[in-house]
């Protein structure tokens, strides 16, 4: 079962192949004998079986919607209500969401059963998954390796076919980057096309909610019903969403690709420049035309990032105090010692670095010479965008200059770690849709994400553009073969 | 290093986070790093650039005043770390 992709779900619990409830019960085997992944930080079996047999109801009354039944989850800093919702945090370890994020209420009114919450870097700051305070995560197809972030329990459980469709979130990459490292599709929509509400805040200008899934199809038929104004989320768009899923079948021919020269640099590994190289022959065999753009002040979008989003989370962080809800410290004298101890003690490493580059940018005397030149230069950057795209419908590149990397390896350097968002920061500072494909596999056999930027609102071009390409290529049906998880490519077959 | 742990200090006490003098000594030698990425920045001129805040035309959207939120301060309270009377309880302020 677990081979069919959501799409192909979506058919087979029409055609009563199978029940939600069977498939559920599958699922839910898979989660559990895949526990050594460590994607999930809960799993909600009891709520799932529920919300299955509901499904099985409405797909037998013919009051079904095309995702009905189907089982999927949400990265934990979607708020779930009456389920834990931790964000890879100590300090929210204990907070059960009073209500819904807009996403899970949307994906719930469609009747999706939610499998559980998938692990993530801590308050979404990280690329690899580390900073969680519930453990890393292990990529699917190398367990000594990190499967990106920040929604790498997302992209881990889809990799490993533990769920067909996760949510995920992208502030500077981590949607795309964690799709890239396994082998998956992901989607950033565009600044403002997914509500925000009720998605725990990092850098609100930048924050976005999108998916990973096994491919585009699947991807255009979750995002349809994620999307869409929400007047609870004051940055929401007031227009309509396009049909994603008519899209598909388009032709690229025509289309012109604009391949950013800066993309396309020595620090790029080898067998990923061949790959992207590669890649981009498939599209232009499918008609689609290329030409060079430039992205001039793309060398300093990691800087320009590295300002903006701690600025913003230093802020947004500041309303965990322990005193409405999470974690408080037990022992204290006064009121800020109870601040003081409780933020120390619940926030990791990674997250005291950003609120307190956050701060230093935002204090009186530095503003303007950080946290103003950073938006000066976020100007220019959306600018450089606005110029490129005067040439071309979409931008085309790797994902990351590099595959998945060892756990522990970049640790000790956090440098090192942001440097992971060289090609995908720059998309959220000029708030475009982006997606990871995947474009092949290095020579340790560890997948290669092409990466693709769209104009702004324009979800469809990449969709189409990136379906078509699955039509002609099968890097994304690629199964990693997991350690005592039945159902890889040279395994037993499994439980399928 | 171009924080010292003093100034990490006073950061830290602005974020309201406790930090001992060895954790001082430890962030400064990082955030100084990440500072000297930082100051990359200043290798473009951005004079006559207006500053970006935000992918969207910051208008504010406005509705009708209208009481559309039902009062949910009971659930909202379950998972307060300490409540009295639907008040939230701090270690006293005053004396």
């Amino acid at each position: 079962m677990h081979s069919n992709c959501l799409s192909e779900h979506s058919a087979a619990l029409r055609n009563k192949t199978y029940s939600s409830v069977e498939l559920t019960q599958h699922y839910l085997k898979r989660i559990d004998s895949a526990k050594a992944l460590n994607a999930f930080i809960t799993v909600t079996e009891e709520l799932a079986l529920e919300q299955a047999q509901y499904a099985d109801r409405m797909l037998h009354d013919n009051k079904a919607h095309a995702l009905t039944g189907i089982p999927m989850a949400h990265k934990d800093l979607f708020c779930t209500k009456g389920v834990l919702t931790t964000c890879g945090s100590k300090i929210l370890s204990n907070f059960v969401s009073p209500y819904d994020a807009t996403v899970v209420e949307k994906l719930k009114q469609q009747g999706m059963v939610i499998l559980g919450k998938t692990n993530m870097d801590e308050f979404a700051m990280g690329s690899s998954n580390e900073t969680s305070y519930y453990g890393a995560v292990k990529n699917p197809w190398d367990v000594q390796r990190v499967p990106g972030g920040s929604s790498g329990g997302s992209a881990a459980a889809v990799s490993a076919r533990l769920v067909p469709v996760a949510t995920a979130t992208d502030t500077g990459g981590s949607i795309r980057q964690p799709a890239a490292f396994c082998g998956l599709t992901g989607i950033k929509p565009s600044y403002g096309r997914v509500s925000r509400y009720g998605m725990v805040a990092f850098a609100s200008s930048l924050d976005q909610g999108g998916l990973v899934t096994r491919n585009a199809r699947d991807a255009a038929m979750v995002l349809q019903a994620m999307s869409g104004f929400d007047q609870r989320d004051s940055t929401s768009l007031q227009l309509p969403v396009p049909d994603y899923g008519n899209v598909l079948e388009q032709s690229i021919r025509g289309k012109t690709i604009g391949l950013p020269k800066e993309f396309f640099n020595d620090d790029v590994d080898a067998d990923i420049a061949d790959a992207i190289q590669q890649a981009i022959r498939e599209l232009q065999a499918l008609g689609a035309k290329t030409v060079e753009v430039e992205l001039p002040n793309s060398e300093v979008g990691i800087p320009c990032y590295y300002v903006i989003a701690p600025a913003e989370a230093s802020s947004n962080l500041a309303r965990f105090d322990g005193v409405r809800y999470g974690y408080r410290t037990e022992n204290y004298t006064d009121l800020d010692d109870m601040y003081e101890k409780t933020r120390a003690e619940g926030f990791g490493a990674e997250v005291k670095r950003r609120i307190m580059i956050g701060t230093y940018v935002l204090s009186s005397g530095y503003y303007d010479a950080y946290y103003i030149k950073a938006q000066k230069l976020r100007r220019m950057i959306a600018d450089d965008f606005s110029r490129a795209f005067e040439k071309c419908d979409l931008i085309a590149g790797p994902t990351t200059p590099s595959t998945a990397f060892v756990i522990g390896e970049k640790n000790d350097d956090p440098v090192a770690m942001y440097l992971n968002d060289i090609f995908t920061n720059a998309a959220n500072l000029a708030g475009l849709p982006a997606m990871s494909i995947a474009a092949g596999f290095d020579d340790k056999n560890l997948p290669i994400g092409l990466q693709l930027i769209g104009k702004y609102l324009d979800e469809s071009t990449l969709l189409t553009v990136a379906h078509q390409f699955q039509q002609q290529t099968d890097w994304h049906l690629k199964i990693p073969d997991i350690p005592g998880v039945p159902g890889g490519p040279g395994g037993p077959g499994g439980l399928d | 290093m171009s924080l010292t742990p003093k100034e990490i200090t006073h950061i830290a006490t602005l974020a309201r986070l406790k930090t001992s003098s060895e954790q001082a000594e430890f962030y400064a030698t990082q955030l100084s790093r990440i500072m000297d990425l930082i100051k990359q920045m200043n290798t473009i001129d951005t004079s006559d650039i207006e500053p970006m805040s935000h992918p969207q035309d910051p208008a504010l959207r406005l509705r009708a005043d209208e009481v559309t939120a039902t009062n949910l301060r009971e659930a909202y309270q379950t998972v307060a770390p300490a409540t009295e009377n639907g008040l939230y309880l701090v270690p006293k302020v005053i004396d």
